[in-house]
């Protein structure tokens, strides 16, 4: 008896309509994927992608050379080093950041005490060489121009709850 | 002895001391800021508050307070632990909190114990205390706005350094500490300020930014930059030398270091030999090891050892200075030599150490100094003087230069003439000095390093005999010397041999051009014009003098960058650890010699740096005991004669560069307009 039930089915190709039917169904649902680079799925304020060096809206960089985001580092990615500036104050005369080994958990913008290392919402920062992920302090700073915008959102947004 | 009841816990302790102390003995931590071991008591922070009974009905300073029997202590009730939190939270009202950019962040009393006793945020809303910053010279960076005002760096200054600059104006908010009129430290101890100093307030100058206490490796070492061979730990970040900081030791430096040892290092990076140099057409062209060995075999083919000369540096550590003397005995040399200054020392141990120990000067009841400025040939030491002076019943003359000591000397005189008379018995002091039990008798390179030296020896020998100074249970006679290297080139006969020649020997023959080859390691301290025509081998680790002058360079390791023996100048052995490596091509000094030796076909028995230690003790048997001071033995040294009318003048004519090191420094450059500027406006 099973073995006709079985020949019925092979001879009524039951399983390959029931196959073009969940096709046929998927047509008619809307798209799940996105056409990337044109389109990109949405970001939380809470992204940690590509770092970047903020600066005061008066155009003074924030980062005071506290070294807290080098310590705090798991990977020993960031690397700093510091003097007096000529008005004496603290600042950093190399700030690099090796994206190689950046795991990217996100300790260094949790350490800053003045919000000037940050990771935005940039993703899209892949090379053709490693030299170009060994990031230094004018890389950073450019990043931090660039993406300012949206970091100050994305921290307004998140702000609520630190 | 009373005993007391500590957090239920019952202990006898030495009658006299503080509840603070009687806590430590326990084991039960006080947090504190105003109190230190070494300073007097103020008990103005009220960080140290415990409950005491019997007592009144309130925390009291533990700091402040002179256990009594039956008194039993509590330090950890609620009640103390809420007048700790209050204190803090006083304490911070006017605290600036500016951590992130402060650079005692990661050291500082105040971010620890606000770890333990501080509320997590303010209740206060009122603008901050704001207080102009101070000036103090080019080693002490203040920000008074981080003041809790503590007042240690005014007891130290006063107390210890023994210069009464630093105060206090205004009371209570408008408190500042200042120097009334502005103007830099004129003390040779300014660094300690910066450690003392429990939270960010004064902070070192030089250092200003650099580094953070974590990411720095520690190396405990030896100083060598006076004879004193205090402890310090060396502070690097990779290669770098970031800063010298003190480790305690009571028998040597307790916890003071000058501020050549703390500051001179930024000499460390300037100048310095990284690779072989050979003198090719007038000029030092720059040579592998190959070349440079080559250059000195060529030189010492068919050259007798009568006519080649060694001269070892002032900062050399024993291992290089033995190599030196077996290569050159090897060589067939009697000529070598490690009194660059030609001081006239020789003869038994006890006749070149600080005998007392620096320790001893604590119990010493009348000091006399010879032909010394302790102030700049070892501030540390000065100190200790000046501590001992301070707890009374001390009196303390000189004979020599005219300087401020920083307490007051009764100052007999200038010259040898002057220690005549003394030993005749013909001045007052002589009394003071026979009452005296256990006088003290300092005698310095002001006093040796000259041409009659011998005689002021023997004279200072003379007194020390005749006032029994040197017995069983004291030995008075102490000489200061002023050349880390020197008491451990002495202790291993670093001295010429038979029918050899001493510095001004081989100078002497190098104008006469007898001596056509002169090894110096790491020696500068000379005048090296006179050098003349002869070949001169450098091995050192700076551009100075010597190498100017030389050559063939060898490029050596400084003190941080090798490990080494030092024997201080009371004859201490004591160990230097590496803290990082020589730059360039530069190697430790004992391995170029020994490499130098094979290259001569008079291969030196060593290979490894324990065979040189073991060489070290063979030579000398004090080598075996580190950190301990072996006696030295006492017996007829220096030499009867006629002396001079010249008056002792201090070997040291500028504190802040004495060697290649400080005169490579720019700190030191910048300390010594600055004392220069003091001077001036005086």
């Amino acid at each position: 008896m099973a073995s006709l039930d079985r020949t019925a089915r092979a001879f009524l190709l039951t399983e390959l309509i029931s196959g073009f039917a969940l096709t046929l169904k998927y047509m008619f649902k809307p798209k799940v994927t996105v056409n990337y680079p044109h389109e990109k799925g949405p970001l939380s304020p809470r992204f940690r992608g590509e770092h970047a060096l903020r600066r005061y809206p008066n155009g003074e960089e924030r980062c005071i050379a506290c070294k807290l985001c080098e310590a705090i580092c798991p990977a020993q990615a960031i690397t700093i080093e510091a003097e007096p500036r000529d008005d004496g104050s603290r600042r950093t005369t190399r700030y690099d950041i090796d994206m190689t080994k950046c795991i990217y958990c996100g300790f260094c913008q949790e350490a800053c005490p003045v919000d000037a290392i940050v990771e935005g919402p940039n993703f899209e920062f892949s090379t053709e060489t490693r030299e170009e992920l060994m990031y230094n302090k004018d890389r950073l700073l450019a990043n931090g121009d660039r993406w300012e915008s949206l970091i100050a959102a994305n921290l307004q947004a998140d702000a609520a709850y630190r | 002895m009373p005993k007391v009841k500590i957090d239920g816990v019952e202990l006898e302790v030495p009658a006299g001391i503080t509840v603070l102390q009687a806590c430590e003995l326990a084991g039960v931590e006080i947090p504190r800021f105003c109190y230190h071991e070494r300073l007097s008591i103020a008990g103005n922070c009220r960080m140290c508050l415990v409950e005491v009974k019997p007592g009144p009905p309130k925390p009291q300073a533990s700091c402040a307070l002179p256990v009594a029997d039956k008194q039993e202590i509590f330090t950890t009730t609620p009640v103390v632990q809420k007048a700790r939190n209050g204190v803090m939270e006083f304490l911070l009202i006017n605290h600036p909190l500016d951590c992130p950019i402060c650079d005692q962040g990661g050291e500082c009393d105040l971010q620890d114990q606000a770890m333990a006793y501080g509320f997590d945020r303010s209740r206060y809303h009122e603008n901050k205390r704001a207080v102009p910053d101070k000036e103090l010279g080019p080693l002490v960076k203040t920000s008074m706005n981080r003041c809790i005002h503590c007042t240690r760096c005014i007891r130290f200054a006063t107390e210890v350094a023994g210069v009464e600059e630093l105060g206090a104006t205004g009371r209570g908010e408008s408190m500042e500490v200042t120097t009334y009129v502005e103007h830099a430290l004129s003390t040779e101890l300014s660094g300690n300020l910066v450690d003392l100093c429990p939270v960010g307030a004064l902070t070192s100058k030089p250092y200003a930014f650099e580094a953070r206490s974590w990411e720095l490796s520690k190396t405990e070492s030896i100083d060598v930059m006076d004879a004193l061979g205090a402890n310090i730990r060396v502070d690097t970040r990779g290669a770098q030398v970031m800063r010298v900081l003190p480790r305690l030791n009571d028998d040597v430096n307790e916890e003071w270091i000058s501020d050549k040892t703390r500051h001179a290092l930024d000499g460390l990076r300037h100048q310095r030999l990284d690779r072989p140099y050979v003198r090719r057409g007038g000029k030092l062209v720059e040579a592998t090891w190959d070349q440079a060995f080559a250059a000195i075999e060529a030189k010492m083919k068919g050259l007798g050892g009568a006519k080649m000369a060694a001269i070892a540096g002032d900062q050399c550590d024993a291992e290089s200075m033995m190599a030196l003397k077996d290569l050159m005995r090897a060589l067939g040399s009697p000529n070598y030599d490690c009194r660059q200054d030609g001081a006239k020392i020789d003869g038994p141990r006890g006749g070149y150490i600080f005998n007392a120990g620096v320790r001893g000067i604590d119990s010493a009841d009348a000091i006399l100094l010879i032909g010394t400025n302790p102030r700049w040939e070892s501030p540390v030491l000065n100190a200790r003087l000046r501590k001992r002076y301070l707890s009374g019943q001390c009196a303390v003359a000189s004979i020599g230069p005219a300087v401020d000591l920083t307490y007051p000397v009764e100052r007999l005189g200038a010259g040898p003439a002057t220690l005549r008379d003394l030993v005749d018995g013909k001045l007052g002091f002589w009394e003071k000095l026979k009452a005296a039990k256990r006088p003290l008798i300092v005698v310095g390179m002001g006093a040796l390093a000259r041409e009659d030296g011998a005689a002021v020896m023997a004279l200072a020998r003379d007194l020390a005999e005749n006032l029994n100074a040197v017995r069983e249970d004291w030995n008075g006679f102490a000489v200061l010397h002023t050349a880390a290297a020197r008491v451990g080139g002495l202790d291993l006969g670093l001295v010429p041999g038979d029918g050899g020649r001493d510095v001004e020997g081989i100078l002497a023959g190098c104008e006469k051009r007898e001596i056509e080859l002169v090894y110096l390691l790491a020696a500068d301290e000379f005048d090296t014009k006179r050098l003349g025509k002869a070949f001169v081998v450098y091995q050192g680790h700076h551009g100075d003098a010597g190498a100017h002058r030389a050559d063939v360079i060898l490029p050596g390791a400084a003190y941080t960058e090798k490990p080494g023996t030092y024997v201080n100048t009371e004859g201490r052995v004591q160990l230097g650890q590496r803290a990082g490596y020589p730059p360039g091509d530069a190697r430790e000094d004992w391995a170029i010699l020994r490499a130098l030796s094979e290259r001569l076909d008079k291969t030196l028995p060593y290979d490894t740096l324990d065979q040189v230690r073991a060489r070290l003790v063979a030579m000398s048997k004090t080598f075996a005991a580190i950190d301990q001071q072996a006696a030295g033995a006492w017996g007829h040294f220096g030499k009867t004669g006629a002396t001079t009318d010249q008056p002792f003048a201090s070997p040291i004519a500028n504190f802040y560069m004495t060697c290649p090191i400080s005169r490579a420094s720019k700190t030191m450059a910048e300390c010594m307009a600055s004392r220069a500027q003091l001077l001036a406006a005086e």
